[in-house]
């Protein structure tokens, strides 16, 4: 799985960081995300596709 | 009633005897016509979109704008027109103006520094509830608990002084109120905004490390925003963040002791059940209950529905909330389901920016209250309690509770 964050779309709502603390964070000055990994493991997979699905501006991309 | 001038029915419309339920009529809209046409106070009729798939594609389509002031725009009450045509902050705004004004916030209301708070909360929900068992029973909750918490977080968050909360509550009552006149909307808008104005000047000489001494120093003094549009921006954080948290733990506390075998899971409950639960109380409640509005910037279809330039929308999210193909079951309370998926923040850019602030409030106060009160119980009929039918937010103007 390769996952895509776009941040001029983030609206830092921070649900991913919830969801998948492992794979997403935000940036401390203006709570925008960061990609901690691109390629999660397994076992992370069905977290990363709930951030994506719950991602409220639609920034985030999965590939596989 | 007045007598119906089409087809199209008034909304919002009455909910029926289970208070926490959506309207009945929406129940049945969402099951045999999930898009149709309602007719507002200004006798406009835009859009319903009750299905959870539709809701969140009316709130995450670039077509569809948020901007109050485009004609058609379906204005939930009298007064919301009358202020935002005057003083708009971001929640009316389209991107890119929408994305700089949240991003100067999107900092102070993130995961982590929100999570940095806790303590304080805990801190501030002891005693509260300390003070609630020192004082006299029954005790009016809202009074004791659910409107201080919030109130004095958010105070404490912005950098307002929580001594004048008579005033900032007296005035946030009207603008949530459904039945205020466009005039009385107006004047405590002004009131509010008045102050908040006289607050951001005052901390551009004396900063202090809240969010208002942020906006004043980097943004006011430097020209990027003026007094009146930093006010307005601190009037919708204000109102927003005491509101909608404090009638949560109302009407959450409610549905609880109506449902006693969820409150007891919620008392023993370790911190991700905890979690959980607060998602679920935020969908079966749903206590944003007017419907999301927004407009169409051109000729559309939206849930198979053929939409015009210039039709209001309104993504029903309450009812949308019980969608059973996104919550099966959805009329029951259940804590333990799969529920984080709902759209009682909204969907989509303009989705709750504070919602990190609520959930760990919410978390900390409903534990904080069951288990140190285990006896907890309403002191009077649950249908004789005095719901807030008449406010864009939905929960109970007082809520007597003895132990």
């Amino acid at each position: 799985m390769k996952v895509v964050v776009d941040q001029s779309r983030c609206v830092g709502a921070g649900q991913c960081v919830l969801v998948a603390p492992e794979v997403f964070d935000q940036r401390e000055d203006d709570g925008i995300v960061l990609l901690l990994q691109d390629d999660p493991a397994e076992e992370l997979h069905a977290r990363v596709k709930e951030a994506a699905q719950l991602c409220p501006a639609l920034a985030i991309e999965l590939d596989g | 009633m007045t007598e119906a001038r089409s087809a199209a029915p008034e909304f919002p419309m009455a909910r029926g005897r289970c208070p926490f339920d959506p309207p009945p009529e929406l129940g049945r809209r969402l099951r045999e016509q999930p898009v149709s046409r309602v007719r507002i106070w200004d006798g406009s009729e835009p859009w319903l979109f009750t299905r959870y798939d539709d809701v969140r594609a009316v709130l995450t389509d670039p077509r569809v704008s948020a901007d109050p002031d485009l004609p058609g725009y379906p204005s939930q009450t009298p007064g919301v027109k009358a202020r935002r045509a005057r003083f708009k902050a971001f929640i009316g705004m389209d991107d890119p103006e929408h994305a700089a004004q949240r991003r100067l916030l999107t900092g102070d209301f993130m995961v982590k520094k929100i999570e940095r708070m806790r303590p304080r909360i805990q801190q501030i929900a002891d005693e509260l509830v300390d003070g609630m068992l020192a004082g006299p029973k029954p005790a009016d909750l809202v009074q004791a608990l659910a409107l201080p918490l919030p109130s004095l977080v958010i105070c404490e968050l912005l950098g307002v002084p929580y001594a004048d909360r008579d005033f900032f509550h007296r005035c946030s009552k009207v603008l949530v109120s459904r039945d205020a006149t466009a005039e009385q909307s107006l004047a405590a808008a002004e009131e509010l905004l008045g102050y908040l104005g006289q607050l951001v000047e005052k901390k551009i000489g004396d900063p202090a490390d809240d969010v208002f001494s942020r906006l004043a120093t980097g943004q006011v003094a430097t020209g990027a925003m003026t007094v009146e549009e930093a006010a307005a921006m601190g009037q919708l954080l204000l109102v927003a963040g005491h509101e909608t948290t404090a009638n949560m733990i109302a009407l959450g506390t409610v549905a609880l002791l109506e449902n006693p075998d969820q409150l007891a899971i919620v008392r023993e409950a370790d911190d991700a059940l905890l979690a959980n639960a607060v998602e679920e109380l935020l969908r079966y409640l749903t206590i944003v209950h007017s419907g999301r509005r927004r407009v169409a910037l051109e000729d559309m279809e939206i849930g198979g529905c053929p939409v015009r330039k210039g039709d209001g929308l309104v993504a029903a999210t309450d009812i949308a909330n019980r969608d059973e193909t996104q919550f099966p079951e959805p009329e029951k309370l259940d804590v333990t389901r799969k529920a984080r998926q709902h759209v009682a923040f909204g969907y989509g850019v303009h989705q709750c920016l504070g919602q990190p602030l609520a959930r760990v409030e919410l978390q900390v106060v409903y534990r904080t209250l069951y288990r140190r009160i285990p006896s907890l119980r309403l002191a009077a009929p649950v249908d004789e309690l005095n719901f807030k039918h008449d406010m864009v937010v939905y929960g109970v103007h007082e809520l007597p509770v003895t132990w």
